[in-house]
C-alpha cells in the first residue's frame, strides 16, 4: 500500500504524457476531426488511468474513511521517501504520503477529474484539440494529486506550480479568440504573484525547522518563534489568496470561465482552488500559533465572501454566477479556517467540490443546450432538459445549504465554528464579529442568487431569441436534444455525492445555528421570488437598485487593478520599446548615418583638384621633417 | 663667401616655385613655377659645389644636367598643355577634375563656368576630330553615367540579368520575352 | 674647408653683391607668381633667371652662368610664351588667375620657407669658403664633363630625343590613336 501514492501521481502523469505523444499519430496534415481515431484513443488514454488512479485512491481511503471530518485521531500515515535532494542547505526530501486529510481529498479529485474526463467526451465531440486538452487534464490531476499526497514542502510546490500552469493551457483551450488567452494569461500572472509569496513562506517555515518535510515542519511549530510563524504564514496565505481565488487576489476566476465550461467545473471550482484551503489546513497547527495572520484571514473571507456574493446577484453570465459562488464558498472555508475549525473547512470543501462541480456542469448541458452563456437569452428550460433541471436543483439547494442536501450540514459546521470564535478562540473580537456577520448575511445573499440563476434558467417563458452567428473556435453548438450520454451520466453521479454526502460525517446538527442559516437562506430567496413574480421577464437584480451596476462590475476592483498595475505597466513597456526604438535602433541607424556623414567629409579631399592634392602631400612632408628634427 | 646666403636665396626661391605650383590657375603659370624650383636647385648645388671645392666638379655639372632637363622636360609640358587645350578648350587646372570621385555631386569649391573665353559648357566639342565620348567632369557627370546603363538594357533586347542596379526591369522583360 | 670664419652676418662685398641679386631673383619670383598679367609673369621670370645667372657669376661658375642664360633665358622662356600664345592667354589683366586654394598653398609655402632656411641657417652657419676664381671656367667644367660624366651626358642626350620625340607625337593630330578608351557605364 505504501506505493498507492506513487502509483496514483505517476498513473494520470504517464496518461498525459501518452495522450500528447500520441495525439497525431499518424501524422496526418489535416487535423483528425469528429469522432476519429486520435481522439477516440485519446479518451481512452485519459479516462482509464485516471479511473485506476480513483480506485487506488478509494483504497487509500478505505481505512481512514472520514475520519478528519469527524475529528477521530489521525492513523498513521501511508507512504514514504524516494529519495533526498542535496541543495547545499536544507535537503529536499521526495515524500510522499497518504494521511486521512490527503486520503480523503484524493478521493475528492479523482472522482471528479473521472467525472470530468467523461464529461468532456461529449462536451468537446467535435474539437480538432480534444487530445491535448484531455492530456491536460490528466497532467493537471497527476499535480493536484503530489499536491494532496505530497510530504515535503518543495514537492508541494512543484505541483502547485504545475496545477497553475495546467489552468492556464486550458482556459487558452480555445485561444484563436484574443479574450480566451488574455483571460489565461490573466489567471497565470495573478496566481504567480501569489506563489511568489508561497514559496517565500516556505523557505521561512523550511529554514526554520531545518527541514522541508511537512511532519518535521509540523513538529518543530512549537519552537519556532512567533514572528517567524507569523512572517511564514503571512507569506503562505499570499498563495493561498492567489490560487484559492481570495481577495485581493480574486479577479482571475470570473475571467477564467473563458475556458471550457468541464475545466471550470474541475479546476476552478472542486480542485485547484481549494488547494488553497487544503495547505492551510495542511500546516494548521503553524497558522493557529499565529494569531494576526488568522486575523487577516478572517478579514479577507468576510469581505470576500459578502463582496462575492453581492456580485454574484448581478450578474448574467451563468458561468459568472457560479465563479463568484465559488469566490464566495471559498471565503466560506476560509472564514470556517480563521474560526479555527479545520475539519468544518475541509468538509465544506468536499460537499462544495461535490455540488459545485455538478453545478458547473450542467450549466455546460445548458450551454450546450441553448449556444450562449447570458441567462437573459434562457428561460423554460425545465421542459427542454429535465434531468439537467432536477439534477441543477440538487445542487442549487446545496448551494443554498438547504435540508437534505450535504451543503447545509457543511454550511451548518462552519457557521458553528465561526460563533464559537466569537466566545473564544483565536480570533479578535472585532475580526470573529465581522466574520460571523458576513457569514450570516452571506447566507441570505447566497439563497439570493442561487434562486434567481434557477428561476432565470428554468423557468419563465422560453424565450425564442435569434442566435448570432457561432465564434470561431467555441464548442456552442445548438442542439435540440438534451445532452449527450457521456455528459449526462457524470451529471447524474455526481447528484449522489452533492446530496448525501452531508450524511456522511455523521448527522451533527447545531439547531439553533442550522435553523438560522436555514430562515436566512428562505428569506434571500423569498425576496428573489416576490420580485421575480411581479416580472417573470425582468431580471430579479433589480431589487438591488443602484448597487446593481457596482454589483456587477464586482465593486470595480479590476478596474482598479487595471490603473494601479496594468496601465504603468503598459506604458513602461511602450517607453522601453519607443527607447529601443529611438535610442537603440537610432544608435544603430545613426552610426550609419554618421558614417556616411564622415565619408562625405572625407570625400571633399577627393574633389579632383590636383593642386590640393600636392599641397596635402607637401604639408604632410613638412610635418614629419619638423617631427623627425625636433624628436631626434 | 659664407654659403649660408645663397642656401637661403635658395630656400626661399623653392618656396616661392611651390607657392606657384600650388596656387596658380594657369597650367603655364604652373609650369613657369616649377621651372623656379629647379632653378632654386641649381643656385644650391653650385653655391655648395664651390663651398666644397669638388675636383669633379659634380655640383656645377650636375647644375648643367638639370638645365638640360628642364628645357627637355619645359617642351614636353607644353606639348601636353597644347594638347589639353586642344581637347578640353581650357588650360585651368581648377577644371580638370577627372580624378575626382564619379557619381557626387559638384564641388561647391568648383568655380562658376564664367571664363572670358569660356569654352561651351558639356561635353560638346567645337574642335574637329575630337575624341569622342570625353565625359567634361565640369558638368554633373551623373545624368551622363545614369542615361547610359538606361539606354543600354532598352537598347538590347535580350535579358542581361545580373545588371548591377535596374535589375527589375530587365529580368520582366526578359521573361515577357 | 672651413679657415678663420668671419661671423656671417657681417657680409663683404662680394656678399652683398650677391645678397642683392639674390634679392631681384626672389623678388621677381614673386612676382612672377603673383601678377595678373599672364605674358608679364614670363618676363618677370626673365629678369629672375638674369639675377640669378648674375648670382652664378658671383660665385665664380662662370660656364653655368652662360649656360643658365642661353638655354632658360633664351630657350625656356620664349618657349613658354610661344605656349602662352598658343593657349590663348588673355592679354592684359585677369582676374582669375589664382584658384581657390591660393590660401592653402601659402600656408604650405610659408612653412616650406620657414623649414628650410630654419634648417639651413641652424647647419651652415660656420660654412665659409674663400672665393677663388677660376673653379667654374668652362675648359674645366668641360673636361670634367668630356671625362668623369661623359656616360650620364650620352644619357641625357638620348633623353633629348626622346622628348623630341615625345613632343612630336602629343602634338601631332593626323595620328590616331591616343584617346583614352570608351568608358561604358557602370562598375
Amino acid at each position: 500500500m505504501t506505493i498507492f501514492p506513487l502509483l496514483t501521481v505517476l498513473l494520470p502523469f504517464i496518461a498525459a504524457f501518452a495522450g500528447l505523444l500520441l495525439s497525431r499519430w499518424p501524422h496526418r496534415r489535416p487535423l483528425p476531426v469528429a469522432g476519429s481515431g486520435a481522439n477516440a484513443r485519446a479518451a481512452w488514454i485519459a479516462v482509464v488511468p485516471t479511473a485506476a488512479a480513483a480506485v487506488l485512491a478509494l483504497w487509500l481511503a478505505w481505512e481512514p474513511g472520514f475520519a478528519f471530518v469527524e475529528g477521530g485521531t489521525p492513523g498513521p500515515a501511508v507512504g514514504r521517501t524516494y529519495g533526498t535532494i542535496g541543495t547545499g542547505a536544507i535537503p529536499i526530501s521526495l515524500t510522499l504520503q497518504a494521511d486521512d486529510l490527503s486520503a480523503i481529498l484524493g478521493v475528492l479529485v479523482t472522482l471528479v477529474a473521472l467525472a470530468v474526463q467523461v464529461y468532456s467526451v461529449g462536451y468537446l465531440h467535435d474539437d480538432p484539440r480534444y487530445p491535448s486538452y484531455s492530456a491536460f487534464i490528466s497532467l493537471f490531476t497527476s499535480a493536484m494529486l503530489l499536491v494532496v499526497y505530497a510530504g515535503d514542502l518543495l514537492v508541494l510546490y512543484v505541483g502547485w506550480e504545475i496545477m497553475g500552469l495546467c489552468s492556464y493551457l486550458l482556459i487558452g483551450h480555445w485561444w484563436e479568440d484574443k479574450g480566451n488567452s488574455r483571460a489565461a494569461i490573466k489567471a497565470f500572472l495573478v496566481t504567480r504573484l501569489g506563489d511568489v509569496g508561497f514559496l517565500f513562506g516556505i523557505f521561512v517555515l523550511g529554514a526554520a525547522a531545518g527541514s522541508f518535510r511537512i511532519s518535521d515542519v509540523l513538529a518543530k511549530v512549537p519552537e519556532m518563534s512567533t514572528g517567524t510563524l507569523v512572517a511564514a504564514t503571512m507569506l503562505l496565505l499570499a498563495g493561498v489568496a492567489g490560487k484559492s481565488a481570495q481577495v485581493p487576489l480574486h479577479t482571475w476566476l470570473p475571467d477564467a470561465m473563458a475556458g471550457p465550461t468541464p475545466i471550470s467545473a474541475l479546476i476552478h471550482a472542486a480542485t485547484m482552488v481549494a488547494a488553497g484551503i487544503f495547505i492551510v489546513a495542511r500546516l494548521f497547527p503553524a497558522f493557529q500559533a499565529a494569531r494576526p495572520t488568522l486575523d487577516v484571514l478572517a478579514v479577507l473571507a468576510a469581505l470576500g465572501m459578502l463582496g462575492a456574493a453581492l456580485a454574484a446577484l448581478a450578474q448574467d453570465d451563468l458561468k459568472r454566477v457560479l465563479a463568484y459562488s465559488t469566490i464566495s464558498q471559498l471565503a466560506y472555508m476560509a472564514g470556517g479556517l480563521a474560526a479555527g475549525s479545520d475539519s468544518a473547512a475541509i468538509f465544506h470543501l468536499l460537499t462544495h467540490g461535490a455540488f459545485k462541480a455538478l453545478l458547473f456542469l450542467c450549466a455546460g448541458a445548458v450551454i450546450h443546450h441553448v449556444g450562449s452563456n447570458l441567462m437573459t437569452q434562457m428561460g423554460g428550460l425545465r421542459r427542454e432538459l429535465p434531468v439537467t433541471f432536477v439534477t441543477m436543483t440538487i445542487g442549487f439547494a446545496a448551494l443554498a445549504g438547504l435540508p437534505p442536501a450535504s451543503g447545509f450540514f457543511s454550511k451548518d459546521e462552519l457557521l458553528l465554528a465561526m460563533d464559537r470564535a466569537l466566545s473564544g478562540g483565536g480570533l479578535t473580537d472585532a475580526a470573529a464579529l465581522l466574520l460571523y456577520g458576513c457569514a450570516l448575511a452571506t447566507v441570505a445573499v447566497t439563497g439570493a442568487y442561487a434562486t434567481r440563476a434557477w428561476l432565470r434558467t428554468f423557468f419563465g417563458g422560453a424565450r425564442a431569441v435569434a442566435l448570432p452567428e457561432p465564434e470561431p473556435g467555441t464548442a456552442h453548438v445548438i442542439d435540440v436534444r438534451e445532452a449527450p450520454r457521456t455528459m449526462l451520466v457524470p451529471i447524474v453521479l455526481l447528484t449522489v455525492p452533492a446530496l448525501l454526502l452531508g450524511l456522511a460525517g455523521g448527522l451533527h446538527v447545531d439547531l439553533g445555528v442550522a435553523t438560522t442559516g436555514v430562515v436566512l437562506a428562505l428569506l434571500g430567496a423569498g425576496v428573489v421570488y416576490a420580485f421575480w413574480r411581479s416580472d417573470p421577464l425582468a431580471d430579479p437584480a433589480r431589487l438591488l437598485g443602484p448597487l446593481r451596476v457596482p454589483c456587477e462590475r464586482a465593486f470595480y476592483v479590476d478596474g482598479v487593478y487595471s490603473t494601479l498595475f496594468v496601465r504603468p505597466v503598459l506604458a513602461l513597456a511602450r517607453l522601453v520599446v519607443r527607447t529601443d526604438d529611438v535610442v537603440v535602433d537610432g544608435v544603430v541607424r545613426g552610426s550609419g548615418r554618421s558614417a556616411r556623414g564622415l565619408s562625405g567629409l572625407l570625400r571633399l579631399a577627393q574633389n579632383g583638384n590636383v593642386q590640393l592634392y600636392v599641397s596635402g602631400v607637401l604639408a604632410g612632408v613638412l610635418l614629419i621633417v619638423v617631427g623627425a628634427v625636433m624628436f631626434t | 663667401m659664407h654659403i649660408v646666403y645663397p642656401a637661403v636665396v635658395s630656400a626661399l626661391l623653392f618656396s616661392v616655385g611651390v607657392y606657384g605650383v600650388l596656387a596658380r590657375r594657369n597650367t603655364i603659370l604652373v609650369l613657369m613655377s616649377v621651372e623656379l624650383m629647379l632653378n632654386a636647385v641649381n643656385l644650391n648645388l653650385v653655391a655648395f659645389d664651390v663651398w666644397l671645392g669638388d675636383r669633379l666638379h659634380s655640383g656645377q655639372v650636375l647644375t648643367l644636367f638639370i638645365i638640360v632637363i628642364a628645357a627637355a622636360e619645359v617642351g614636353l609640358g607644353l606639348a601636353i598643355v597644347l594638347a589639353l587645350y586642344r581637347n578640353r578648350r581650357t588650360v585651368d587646372i581648377d577644371q580638370l577634375r577627372d580624378l575626382s570621385e564619379p557619381g557626387t555631386p559638384d564641388d561647391p569649391a568648383d568655380p562658376p563656368l564664367r571664363r572670358p573665353d569660356a569654352p561651351v559648357a558639356a561635353g560638346d566639342s567645337i574642335a574637329p576630330a575630337d575624341p569622342p565620348a570625353a565625359q567634361d567632369p565640369a558638368t554633373t557627370p551623373d545624368p551622363v553615367r545614369t542615361a547610359e546603363p538606361a539606354a543600354e538594357p532598352a537598347a538590347e533586347t535580350s535579358g542581361q540579368a545580373g545588371h548591377g542596379r535596374g535589375d527589375e526591369q530587365p529580368a520582366k522583360r526578359g521573361g515577357a520575352l | 674647408m672651413t679657415e678663420a670664419v668671419p661671423s656671417y652676418l657681417s657680409p663683404t662685398g662680394q656678399e652683398i653683391v650677391f645678397l642683392l641679386l639674390g634679392a631681384v631673383a626672389v623678388g621677381s619670383a614673386l612676382l612672377v607668381v603673383t601678377t595678373r598679367q599672364l605674358v608679364h609673369a614670363a618676363l618677370w621670370l626673365v629678369v629672375s633667371f638674369g639675377a640669378l645667372a648674375g648670382g652664378y657669376l658671383v660665385l665664380t661658375a662662370e660656364f653655368v652662368a652662360w649656360v643658365q642664360v642661353l638655354i632658360y633665358v633664351g630657350a625656356v622662356v620664349v618657349l613658354l610664351l610661344f605656349g602662352i600664345m598658343l593657349t590663348r592667354a588673355p592679354i592684359g589683366r585677369s582676374a582669375d588667375l589664382d584658384s581657390g586654394n591660393r590660401w592653402v598653398a601659402a600656408v604650405v609655402a610659408v612653412a616650406t620657407a620657414a623649414v628650410l632656411v630654419t634648417m639651413v641657417i641652424d647647419g651652415f652657419r660656420t660654412a665659409y669658403t674663400p672665393l677663388r676664381p677660376g673653379a667654374g671656367a668652362a675648359k674645366e667644367l668641360g673636361t670634367s664633363v668630356f671625362s668623369t660624366w661623359v656616360l650620364p651626358f650620352e644619357a641625357l642626350s638620348v633623353l633629348l630625343l626622346a622628348a623630341l620625340i615625345g613632343a612630336i607625337v602629343l602634338s601631332r593630330t593626323d595620328i590616331p590613336g591616343g584617346s583614352p578608351p570608351e568608358q561604358t557605364g557602370g562598375p
